[in-house]
């Protein structure tokens, strides 16, 4: 699902963001990603999303050699990840129902399997009864949920979350991972970068640790707590 | 869930929809975009109308210009079409050498007709038209000679042919002199190709501008929706997704400012109508301005929508590329 081979990446100007990282996430595995903030998740989560492009190694997406492809390609293998923020990046003129159904008109589906596929969307996340609401009208978490929503809704194979519960209490962080693991039952791969240690020690899950841009440690979160502990 | 994951039982798999629907919902997308554009024309209505007003004038003043040419050539090959050669012919033509001339002419088939006018004929009109009767009577010889009046047919009927048709009567031994008096018409035409190069310049001029000016709103529209547009490339969505509202922006404009300036053509041509009228009352000549054509209509709407087309065109080329989610 996701292979990285060796990648490292250094931005213009020289400042080395990853260095010789390598793992690889499974078909259907749900794994973390934690670090410091600097130690290259932002930088990590953007070369899965195709906005940056490695300087060495390899990326593999879904069997994508993304050193390969064109960048006509590019929409259509973002098509295959859910992306969820920190913000949701909600379009503010638009009500929930319309945020929602964006992934489903850009690929095409008609009015009928995009209702019905953008009302259990919205059930998933609680938020079937906002359908008509404006973004302005949610709070933070409904928000976050309707990102959610738009990014699990044309049933990505893979689900990507970059901060995803940093604006939310500790109540509401629990129900969003609550979410990705039923994504995650229904055979959804989830990656999730959070320097939320406490939620990565209530999980147990695969967590990899990133360090001025080296990966220091790939383990399981228990494991990796006993190991800090 | 069972809606939104059904089929999918373990790990990823690629679900996608069948061609016909693909086909289906490409033609539903573009027609809800094309309408969508629509509607964000009409929710800002002042900043459309100013848009649509300025591409509508800029193509009404060439069209004005070239419907003026138009009818100017139209008057004019109706004057073209009456010239008349005049051949005077020697003093030592006979009668007989005259007629003989006469008929071998009526066999050419460049000549509609000719008519011989006697030199006595000839100084009777010129005495009566000249007002120098009495003067005239002094002479003690008529110092005109025959003349022959040749109407070249329709197809020998321009300057160029005429002038060769000419070359040709001056051949004949009994012509001494040849006249064809086209200069002024030649003239004409001279002025009529400099208004045509004057109409093509300005019409280009003001394309480009109208190019320009489309491109310049809709680079404004991208900036505005510049946070939409990062989030549907983030959400999959294809270069040519996000271009097709912004084109269809410019199909309208184009559309509408076409319509306008077809309008705006109409209003002008009816307001000039009657002053025209008027100054072919004073040459006894009844005139009928001709507007546009059906083609002519045709062509200026596509003109406009491809203006507006490629005014669009060049800014979502180059902006819609910028913005790229970091």
């Amino acid at each position: 699902m996701i292979k990285f081979e060796q990648v490292s990446k250094t931005y213009p100007g020289g400042q080395r963001a990853l260095s010789k990282v390598s793992f690889h996430i499974e078909p259907g595995e749900m794994a973390f990603l934690t670090g410091h903030s600097g130690a290259g998740k932002s930088t990590l989560l953007k070369l899965i999303s195709i906005m940056e492009r490695p300087s060495v190694g390899r990326v593999l997406i879904n069997g994508h050699d993304l050193n390969q492809i064109k960048r006509r390609q590019i929409a259509f293998i973002r098509r295959d990840i859910g992306m969820i923020f920190q913000s949701p990046h909600l379009l503010t003129s638009k009500t929930v129902f319309d945020n929602v159904a964006l992934p489903l008109i850009i690929e095409g589906y008609g009015r009928r399997e995009t209702e019905k596929r953008v009302q259990a969307a919205l059930e998933m996340v609680g938020l079937r009864d906002k359908a008509r609401s404006l973004p302005m009208m949610l709070s933070g978490g409904e928000a976050q949920r309707v990102g959610i929503a738009r990014a699990v809704v044309n049933k990505p194979p893979l689900l990507l979350a970059d901060e995803p519960t940093g604006n939310l209490d500790p109540k509401l962080s629990m129900e969003i991972i609550r979410l990705f693991e039923d994504f995650n039952q229904a055979g959804v791969s989830v990656f999730v970068a959070t320097h939320d240690l406490g939620l990565i020690a209530r999980m147990k899950y695969r967590t990899l640790t990133l360090r001025n841009g080296q990966m220091i440690t790939d383990g399981l979160s228990e494991d990796m707590m006993e190991g800090e502990g | 869930m069972s809606l939104l994951f059904k089929g999918r039982s373990q790990g990823a798999s690629d679900t996608r929809i069948g061609l016909l629907q693909v086909m289906g919902a490409f033609f539903v997308s573009h027609l809800r975009q094309a309408l969508g554009s629509l509607g964000e024309l009409w929710r800002q209505p002042a900043a459309s109308i100013m848009t649509i007003a300025v591409l509508g004038l800029s193509i009404t003043l060439p069209s004005t210009l070239y419907i003026l040419v138009k009818n100017t050539e139209k008057i004019s090959a109706g004057w073209d079409q009456a010239s008349e050669i005049s051949l005077f012919l020697k003093d030592s033509t006979s009668a007989a050498s005259a007629q003989q001339l006469l008929t071998r002419l009526k066999t050419w088939p460049e000549i509609e007709s000719v008519t011989f006018i006697p030199a006595d004929e000839a100084l009777k009109e010129f005495q009566y038209l000249s007002g120098l009767g009495d003067a005239i009577a002094y002479l003690e010889s008529n110092p005109l000679p025959d003349v022959v009046l040749v109407t070249p047919n329709e197809k020998y009927a321009t300057p160029t042919a005429a002038r060769l048709l000419l070359e040709k009567l001056r051949n004949q031994r009994e012509v001494d002199i040849g006249k064809l008096d086209i200069e002024w018409l030649e003239r004409l035409y001279a002025l009529l190709d400099i208004a045509r190069d004057l109409v093509s310049l300005i019409g280009v001029l003001l394309f480009i501008s109208v190019v320009l000016i489309i491109g310049n709103t809709i680079r404004l529209n991208i900036l505005s929706q510049r946070e939409e547009i990062l989030v549907m490339k983030l959400v999959g969505a294809t270069d040519a997704f996000i271009h097709r509202p912004f084109m269809y922006t410019g199909f309208w404009f184009g559309l509408l400012g076409g319509l306008l300036a077809w309008f705006a053509v109409i209003i002008i041509l009816w307001w000039m109508d009657s002053s025209i009228q008027a100054f072919a009352s004073l040459y006894q000549k009844e005139f009928n301005i001709t507007g546009l054509s059906g083609n002519a209509l045709l062509l200026m709407l596509a003109l406009s929508v491809g203006l507006g087309l490629v005014g669009s065109l060049i800014s979502v080329q180059r902006h819609v590329q910028e913005i790229e989610p970091k």
